[in-house]
């Protein structure tokens, strides 16, 4: 029935016919090449621009000494890398990052899952605790920076001062490299919180009830339901929740240039912040290259893990 | 059921406790952004001088309502571009047929895997060239698009029935016409999402206006806070509070007004 009808657009002859060979009667444009320039061609540019073109770029500059605007000048092959594996200050900045990223997800997701636990029982006045554990995500990191530099700052601040009231040792937050540390992955994990809340939130939500009535009846204590229940059903989100989490945390600079500066003594130097370092104030384009690639590679890794872990849970 | 009922002044109070904790920085940025900042500086978070003297100070001393009215712009711009280049690109992988469309797809969906922080490189020669560099335009043009919103709309236009596609071109609609009448407003709640998700991508940008602006007539906010701190070091704390507060204030706003569709958007990404 559907096939007798020729669409408007096309007034010739020929769909028409290329219709009827088509039975299906749903594949009326073979072929909208002109549309698809239209529509995709804005797109497809801008990324090529700035997205596709920069990976190549960046990874030809890795191979390279540049000059001071950042132009190849002499090849030599993987020297960038050699030199930055087997440097110590950049072995350092691998191993404050890989302390940071840690430390960030593993609080997030602590932190968030038990806002989120707390926050899906009905209570009266419930919903203004939901709305208060969400607002760090309307938190921008210059705010968030400004806000723990004043907790952390020296003698004022507000861990220095109840420090004073209980007689402990005052600690200098920012400028001795373990407590910096601590201070940055407490004021990205505060800044997370609101993100992570939000979707452990809406994953625990959608726990069948059922299934902790019938665990309840079975006599399962809550620690028992919660990791015999809770846990195993809110697992795909944790997972994505975990590797969003990850991938931002390899890519925090605003609050690592605002805090610490990547100080004291390289402590907080973590890796945009060392790309940074080397091409825009130190002027070593390759070098800083090569850095880019090595980041971008672990990014690249763990969210082609995400894509294939969700691909499997589509399903679900 | 016996069990939740005594368990509920101590779950008030947790949740209270956790409240604090999360509204803490807040409410701590907040105060001091009304104390003189000599008294600050000596740590009395108690003054006799309650006001908002701080606020007129940054006001009239500081760039920051330029700040914001240029993140603003630069902010609603991106998005606008966002929703517009996003659901083109998402409408031609749903409902267009052409030669290397799903190879197109998988290119695109692959740059989700690149960090923008490790393309700066280039990426800063590029715009110099092109003689973007401390300019509106320079933080726009390379977020025109995204591949994170082709990838989410085209979700949603996958949802759209097929029959309401054989209708269309039985009506004669073309694909212009049927992108506009039926596939927006069918996926009106997930561009609702990419707007508040892009403009907050925007809004909260750091390294990138950091590189390529130089001038208060075109930074954006994070960098003008950035600004603020270094010009004002440590001294004047009362006002630094009192800008961040400025700065925080809209955000929360649209977080509120739009949280409905974010938490939907968010739950969408992350179930499906």
């Amino acid at each position: 029935m559907q096939q007798e009808i020729t669409p408007a657009s096309k007034p010739s002859l020929k769909p028409k016919t290329l219709n009827q060979a088509n039975a299906k009667g749903f594949n009326l444009h073979v072929n909208d090449k002109w549309y698809a320039l239209a529509f995709l061609g804005p797109s497809v540019l801008i990324l090529g621009v700035f997205v596709f073109y920069p990976m190549l770029r960046t990874l030809y500059l890795s191979l390279f000494l540049t000059n001071n605007v950042g132009r190849p000048t002499v090849f030599i092959g993987l020297k960038n890398y050699v030199n930055l594996l087997t440097s110590s200050a950049y072995q350092a900045s691998l191993q404050a990052t890989a302390v940071y990223v840690i430390g960030v997800v593993a609080f997030t997701l602590i932190l968030g899952l038990l806002l989120a636990q707390m926050a899906v029982r009905k209570l009266a006045g419930i919903q203004w605790f939901r709305t208060i554990f969400s607002a760090t995500m309307g938190v921008s990191v210059s705010v968030a920076a400004i806000f723990w530099l004043f907790i952390f700052s020296p003698s004022i601040g507000l861990f220095d001062q109840i420090g004073t009231l209980l007689h402990l040792p005052l600690v200098q937050w920012l400028t001795t490299p373990g407590p910096a540390m601590i201070a940055v992955i407490i004021s990205t994990v505060w800044m997370n919180l609101g993100f992570t809340f939000l979707i452990l939130f809406g994953a625990l939500q959608m726990v069948p009830q059922p299934l902790y009535e019938a665990a309840a009846i079975e006599g399962a204590s809550p620690s028992y339901q919660f990791f015999h229940v809770t846990l195993p059903m809110i697992s795909p989100t944790l997972f994505f929740t975990s590797t969003v989490t990850l991938i931002g945390a390899f890519k925090s600079f605003g609050l690592i240039d605002l805090m610490t500066a990547g100080g004291p003594n390289n402590a907080t130097n973590l890796m945009v912040y060392q790309v940074y370092r080397d091409a825009f104030l130190n002027g070593n384009y390759g070098l800083a290259s090569a850095e880019s690639v090595i980041l971008a590679v672990i990014i690249a890794l763990f969210t082609l893990l995400q894509f294939k872990f969700l691909e499997k849970r589509v399903t679900y | 059921m016996i069990q939740t009922k005594t368990r509920k002044p101590l779950r008030y109070l947790v949740l209270i406790l956790l409240a604090i904790i999360i509204l803490g920085p807040f409410i701590l940025g907040f105060w001091t952004s009304l104390l003189p900042t000599a008294d600050i500086a000596k740590g009395a978070l108690w003054s006799t001088h309650i006001s908002f003297a701080n606020y007129a100070e940054a006001v009239k001393q500081t760039a920051i309502l330029r700040y914001l009215l240029n993140s603003f712009v630069i902010s609603t711009l991106t998005m606008a571009a966002q929703l517009l280049f996003c659901s083109l690109g998402a409408y031609a992988f749903v409902f267009l047929k052409f030669k290397g469309r799903d190879l197109l797809f998988y290119l695109i969906l692959a740059t989700m895997m690149l960090p923008f922080e490790a393309e700066v490189i280039p990426n800063f020669a590029t715009v110099r060239q092109l003689n973007l560099l401390n300019h509106y335009a320079v933080m726009v043009i390379p977020f025109l698009t995204s591949a994170f919103g082709i990838f989410m709309l085209r979700q949603a236009f996958r949802q759209i029935p097929p029959e309401l596609k054989e209708a269309a071109d039985v009506e004669g609609l073309n694909h212009w016409q049927f992108y506009w009448r039926v596939t927006l407003p069918y996926a009106r709640i997930s561009l609702f999402t990419l707007a508040a998700y892009s403009f907050l991508e925007s809004w909260n940008q750091y390294l990138w206006p950091m590189l390529t602006t130089f001038s208060d007539k075109f930074r954006p906010v994070q960098d003008g806070l950035r600004q603020l701190q270094s010009q004002e070091t440590f001294n004047n704390w009362g006002m630094i509070q009192a800008s961040a507060v400025i700065v925080v204030v809209p955000t929360l706003i649209v977080l509120f007004v739009g949280q409905h569709y974010f938490k939907n958007g968010l739950n969408e990404g992350a179930t499906k």
